[in-house]
């Protein structure tokens, strides 16, 4: 009796360990991915990261060499028009969420954010041809900066509402019983206390719509040569990647690599 | 924000006593209202892709009804088009994934709640955040050039050699298939499933935890007993969460499924899902019965995933915990 329930003792205690050794083994697998792509990023893009993909225009198929400049300064573009559209309504946004409303209405409208962070990045893309590309018959830098901008609005507006919830209640209080208005108590107290933690969300949005490719297909559309005007199409270095990686050429698949391992 | 310094500034009295005596109204009214607006945008939002989508489509779905989703032809030159085997495709593919990913994914967030030593957590978190961070073009960059000559070579022989008897993998073996594409989905879901699954297992009670301990639980069986099966419902949110995300992913899979409309027993086959058509075809569309018919994928895309991610955020809302709900993004 008793050695029977010391053996079944030992074998839970294996059972354990074991179960313990699949779950580890699961982390590997998923962490994997990431090493092996950084790898081959590295392997395959760094002997093509050089001045001139920094500086030059693509090169023509067959022609050695070219970069990648204008592919890099128009994500820079984008990224900016984006800015401009998604800071300002998201982080204002946020402060309404945090600050004013009803509890009622608030949850509806975290839902609404959250539901909308759900919604694919194709879809964006889709809806911005319709109402821009379509109306103006042209793709454009503005069309593609709007459609990363609108991705962004329920990233900002999410993060920034936690962060403003963070600020301690006092702070606001001491402020108004100094007798500064609720309106600059919040953009001076709490938006400065909160700023840093603002302004990660800021970046983390950026970068995650910096990398999106889906909804610039057919609003900036790419193009080869340097951009002029903000009204034509742009390239993008998600976009070029994704052109050259599906291209039947060699030298391209080498500068999609470096396009890859310069977006990391 | 210097401009307008705040009411009460050192050797400044006199404002202090001004905002003291009437304190601007206005200036409150205009702000909540501004802000307000900004926060309705995300219903606005929502509205407009669906009004966009719907207009856009308006004359396909007049003109193919019904029949757009259970048909099979897609014939931009005859202008004949049913989306079936792209409905199809991004099912099958979004399965495989969930088939990889939630296993995995659920058995990672255990171990970084409840297993794992407590020095290598952080590490293991950060590495699945950054996993999280590579834009899916690069994924299918990657996907294109190095796993799917893998997957040629060593996997999916074996799998054939094992289980060809099946129709599931049967047929000759190209490169680009629906493995391919399901696999490479679930690479991309993998680290909101596993982040989503961590915030939930470690809203669950500590109580619960030190009552199964204290009936003598070894750490796997107050894992499973404990802990897990209290999350059930979080956990099956996290996973729905991550069927949304898989339905409409769209660069890694178009790079890797090989983007041919058929509807396939043998998943060696290529596919076609609904993200892929539109990121291939939509500046192609010459005709306007071709885009509006493109539109309504989009369309019908947007059905499938709003409806899935109001599910997941009613599951995961019910067990709301502000930390939950940060994970979603």
């Amino acid at each position: 009796m008793h050695l029977e329930r010391a053996h079944h003792h030992t074998w839970r205690k294996i059972k354990s360990a074991l179960a313990s050794g699949i779950a580890f083994a699961s982390a590997l697998l998923v962490i994997a991915p990431m090493g092996l792509v950084f790898f081959y990023l590295v392997v395959n893009g760094a002997s093509s990261v050089n001045w001139d993909f920094f500086t030059k225009l693509p090169a023509p198929v067959g022609a050695v060499g070219g970069g990648m400049a204008n592919a890099i300064v128009g994500s820079l573009e984008l990224l900016a028009l984006a800015g401009a559209i998604g800071i300002p309504i998201g982080v204002l946004g946020g402060v309404y969420l945090a600050e004013y409303g009803s509890a009622r209405l608030n949850s509806v409208l975290r839902f609404l954010a959250d539901v909308l962070n759900g919604v694919p990045s194709i879809t964006w893309g889709v809806v911005v041809y319709g109402l821009v590309v379509l109306r103006f018959k042209g793709f454009s830098a503005y069309a593609g900066g709007l459609a990363l901008g609108l991705i962004m609005i329920p990233l900002i507006l999410r993060t920034t509402e936690e962060i403003i919830l963070l600020v301690p209640n006092g702070y606001r209080e001491a402020a108004l019983a100094l007798g500064v208005s609720r309106w600059k108590t919040i953009v001076h107290i709490v938006l400065k206390t909160a700023s840093k933690g603002i302004i990660t969300g800021i970046l983390l949005a950026l970068a995650r719509v910096g990398g999106e490719t889906a909804p610039l297909l057919f609003t900036a559309f790419g193009n080869h040569f340097w951009n002029h005007s903000l009204s034509q199409p742009i390239a993008a270095l998600p976009l070029q990647v994704f052109t050259y990686a599906i291209s039947p050429y060699d030298d391209w698949h080498r500068q999609a690599w470096a396009g890859a391992l310069v977006r990391i | 924000m210097e401009a307008t310094a705040p009411a009460i500034a050192p050797g400044e009295p006199l404002s202090a006593a001004a905002a003291m005596r009437r304190p601007s109204r206005f200036g409150d009214k205009a702000f909540e209202w501004l802000t307000l607006a900004m926060a309705l945008t995300v219903v606005v939002l929502i509205i407009l892709i669906g009004w966009q989508l719907w207009d856009g489509s308006a004359l396909a779905v007049k003109k193919f009804g019904f029949h757009f989703l259970v048909t099979s032809t897609w014939d931009p030159v005859a202008d004949q088009f049913g989306a079936l085997p792209f409905i199809y495709g991004t099912l099958i593919s979004s399965l495989i994934a969930l088939l990889i990913a939630v296993p995995l994914g659920i058995a990672t967030a255990a171990y970084l709640t409840e297993l794992a030593p407590l020095w290598i957590r952080q590490p293991l978190v950060s590495l699945i955040e950054m996993l999280a961070a590579i834009p899916s073009v690069i994924l299918g960059l990657w996907g294109i050039f190095v796993m799917i000559p893998w997957l040629r070579d060593y996997p999916l022989p074996l799998l054939k050699r094992f289980f060809g008897w099946t129709p599931f993998f049967s047929g000759p073996i190209y490169g680009p298939c629906m493995l391919a594409g399901g696999i490479i989905i679930a690479v991309m879901i993998l680290p909101i499933i596993t982040s989503v699954s961590r915030e939930i297992l470690r809203s669950v009670p500590d109580l619960q935890r030190e009552a199964a301990y204290g009936l003598g639980a070894t750490r796997w069986e107050a894992t499973r007993i404990a802990v897990l099966s209290y999350a059930k419902k979080g956990l099956f949110g996290a996973v729905i969460l991550g069927l949304g995300r898989a339905l409409g992913e769209t660069m890694a899979v178009t790079m890797v499924i090989g983007n041919t409309p058929q509807i396939a027993a043998s998943l060696f086959k290529p596919g076609y899902t609904l993200a892929s058509v539109l990121a291939n075809e939509f500046t192609e569309a010459t005709s306007d019965i071709y885009l509006q018919a493109l539109f309504e994928i989009g369309l019908v895309l947007f059905g499938i995933t709003i409806l899935v991610n109001l599910l997941a955020q009613l599951l995961l809302r019910t067990i709301a915990t502000t930390s939950a709900t940060r994970a979603v993004q």
